[in-house]
């Protein structure tokens, strides 16, 4: 199975503006700031948290903690997915407890790894409100969940994929959408 | 390179940097592991140490599968750890005793493990007072077999969460100066600290009365420089950075019959003695402890004692090694070869 690049659907440029809208429309529709923090999942959500708290700052000088969490002990496809992958650690400093959170991830398509990331959350304590922000949604949902904050909605076909890169993790930045030929 | 199987596969697939290096299919002993896949299975034990400070501490990771717990000797808190590791990982556990075993109607070792398999574990752990017995049974057996002690062999994940302790307290497992004191001879926890911290570049002593520390232990280890054996515990001491304490076994006294109190005047760690190691130096020791004998209670409740921190560490490698062993799919395992 080959892999080639249909097109480009996000520059450099264009992720950095929807990150700082997405900044404002979370402070702007949070009714304060106090609770809120930001929990990426690794792992492309975990810089995307820390740079949506950056440009949190930068408009209303608040500084909102941001956690990293990693959902692989709670996949549900470990037992389907042939190779087996690494754990990392969750870091989250702060009690989750009666916090405002804000789930931070790069693509939402089942929703399976939202589901993962909730599981997780919940071991840690009991948040006030979980709400989800992502930069792509691509569709193709398997179950009940949706994000509040979302930086492109993108149709998509079930033989494409959508390849976020991030100058922290690819060297490199852009979004594209690839496409399995046989 | 990517191949998504399912749709869910594709939303989270694995990148091949993510994907763990190293294959395990039992864990056996220390004596055949490198250096960087110790360092691995180190580093997978740290997202469960994090498990054991959460308010909820029960995953479902490994749920619908089996731990076939096999304690052909006596113990409670390597088979309450092995158990609870599991179940905190959401697997079942079958549990066959020394006690209540078959083994005491004259069932041999093998028709017994063959017994437990065919009830269809995930895998097995198993302890004997046979060295080489867990070796024995994962060449009879398909599934994993993680070894809990066998004899005066090796106990691996004793070694594997005392090195996870001593990197946790010092930074790092690199070239420490570690004396292990009391009956070396008949120590499966010694026997795999040894082959462990060896492959780091630590420089080991060992020290006891003479009938438990003999001339043959010195090459033991197979890299690093050879063992140094002393029979002072104050020249053991001198500039150590990690005491390990073992248990004096009570049961081995008489063989050469060595009087307690002498044992106790002659090795006890006092706090007196323990001024004679470096600074901050760190005291181990696998449990049961039994207080005013190998240890004084001064030492034991001290802040250099590592003693509850390894057992809530032993919780954690336990856990990674079980994910590691039965947490995957394994269509790509390669069968283990049947004798």
């Amino acid at each position: 199975m080959r892999v080639v690049e249909k097109t480009q659907l996000m520059s450099a440029t264009e992720i950095d503006r929807t990150l700082q809208r997405v900044a404002h429309e979370i402070v702007e529709r949070s009714g304060g700031t106090v609770h809120l923090a930001l929990i990426g999942v690794r792992r492309r959500g975990v810089p995307l948290a820390q740079r949506i708290a950056r440009a949190m700052r930068a408009i209303d000088g608040v500084d909102v903690p941001v956690g990293t969490l990693d959902i692989t002990l709670y996949r549900d496809d470990l037992s389907m997915v042939a190779a087996q992958p690494v754990l990392q650690s969750s870091e989250i400093s702060f009690s989750v407890d009666d916090k405002d959170l804000i789930l931070v991830d790069d693509v939402l398509y089942t929703g399976r790894t939202i589901r993962a990331a909730m599981n997780g959350l919940f071991d840690l304590g009991r948040p006030r409100r979980v709400r989800l922000c992502v930069l792509i949604d691509r569709g193709h949902r398997e179950l009940p969940i949706e994000a509040a904050f979302i930086g492109r909605t993108v149709q998509t076909s079930d033989m494409e994929i959508i390849e976020v890169r991030l100058n922290e993790i690819d060297q490199e930045e852009r979004v594209m959408l690839v496409e399995r030929v046989p | 390179m990517i191949q998504p199987e399912t749709s869910a596969a594709a939303e989270t697939r694995i990148a091949p940097e993510q994907i763990v290096p190293f294959r395990f299919n039992d864990l056996l002993a220390i004596e055949p592991l490198r250096a960087d896949e110790i360092t691995f299975l180190l580093d997978q034990s740290k997202p469960f140490q994090e498990i054991q400070r959460h308010p909820l501490k029960k995953l479902a990771t490994l749920r619908g599968k089996t731990v076939g717990l096999a304690f052909f000797e006596p113990s409670t808190r390597t088979r309450i750890s092995f158990s609870t590791a599991a179940s905190r990982l959401g697997a079942d556990t079958m549990q066959l005793q020394a006690e209540s075993s078959s083994l005491q109607k004259g069932e041999s070792l093998l028709d017994t493990v063959r017994t437990l398999d065919a009830m269809k574990p995930d895998c097995i752990v198993m302890r004997h007072r046979s060295s080489g017995a867990a070796d024995f049974v994962a060449r009879h057996l398909e599934i994993p077999v993680l070894n809990a002690g066998d004899g005066t062999h090796e106990h691996p994940t004793q070694a594997l969460l005392d090195a996870l302790t001593i990197r946790d307290r010092l930074g790092r497992l690199d070239g420490w100066n570690v004396s292990i004191i009391g009956d070396i001879l008949h120590s499966r926890v010694a026997r795999s600290n040894i082959h462990l911290l060896s492959r780091f570049g630590c420089r080991i002593t060992l020290c006891g009365p003479p009938m438990w520390v003999p001339p043959e232990l010195e090459n033991l280890a197979r890299c690093g420089e050879p063992l140094r054996r002393v029979s002072r515990v104050e020249e053991a001491l001198d500039g150590a950075d990690i005491v390990h304490v073992l248990r004096v076994q009570q049961e081995r006294l008489h063989e050469p019959k060595l009087p307690l109190d002498e044992y106790v005047m002659l090795y006890q760690l006092t706090p007196d003695r323990l001024r004679l190691a470096r600074p901050g130096a760190l005291v181990l020791h696998p449990g049961p402890m039994i207080r005013g004998l190998e240890i004084d209670p001064a030492v034991a409740d001290g802040p250099q004692s590592c003693v509850l921190e390894q057992v809530t560490n032993g919780l954690a490698v336990r856990m990674a090694l079980l994910f590691l062993l039965i947490g995957h799919g394994g269509e790509d395992l390669p069968a283990k070869d049947a004798i």
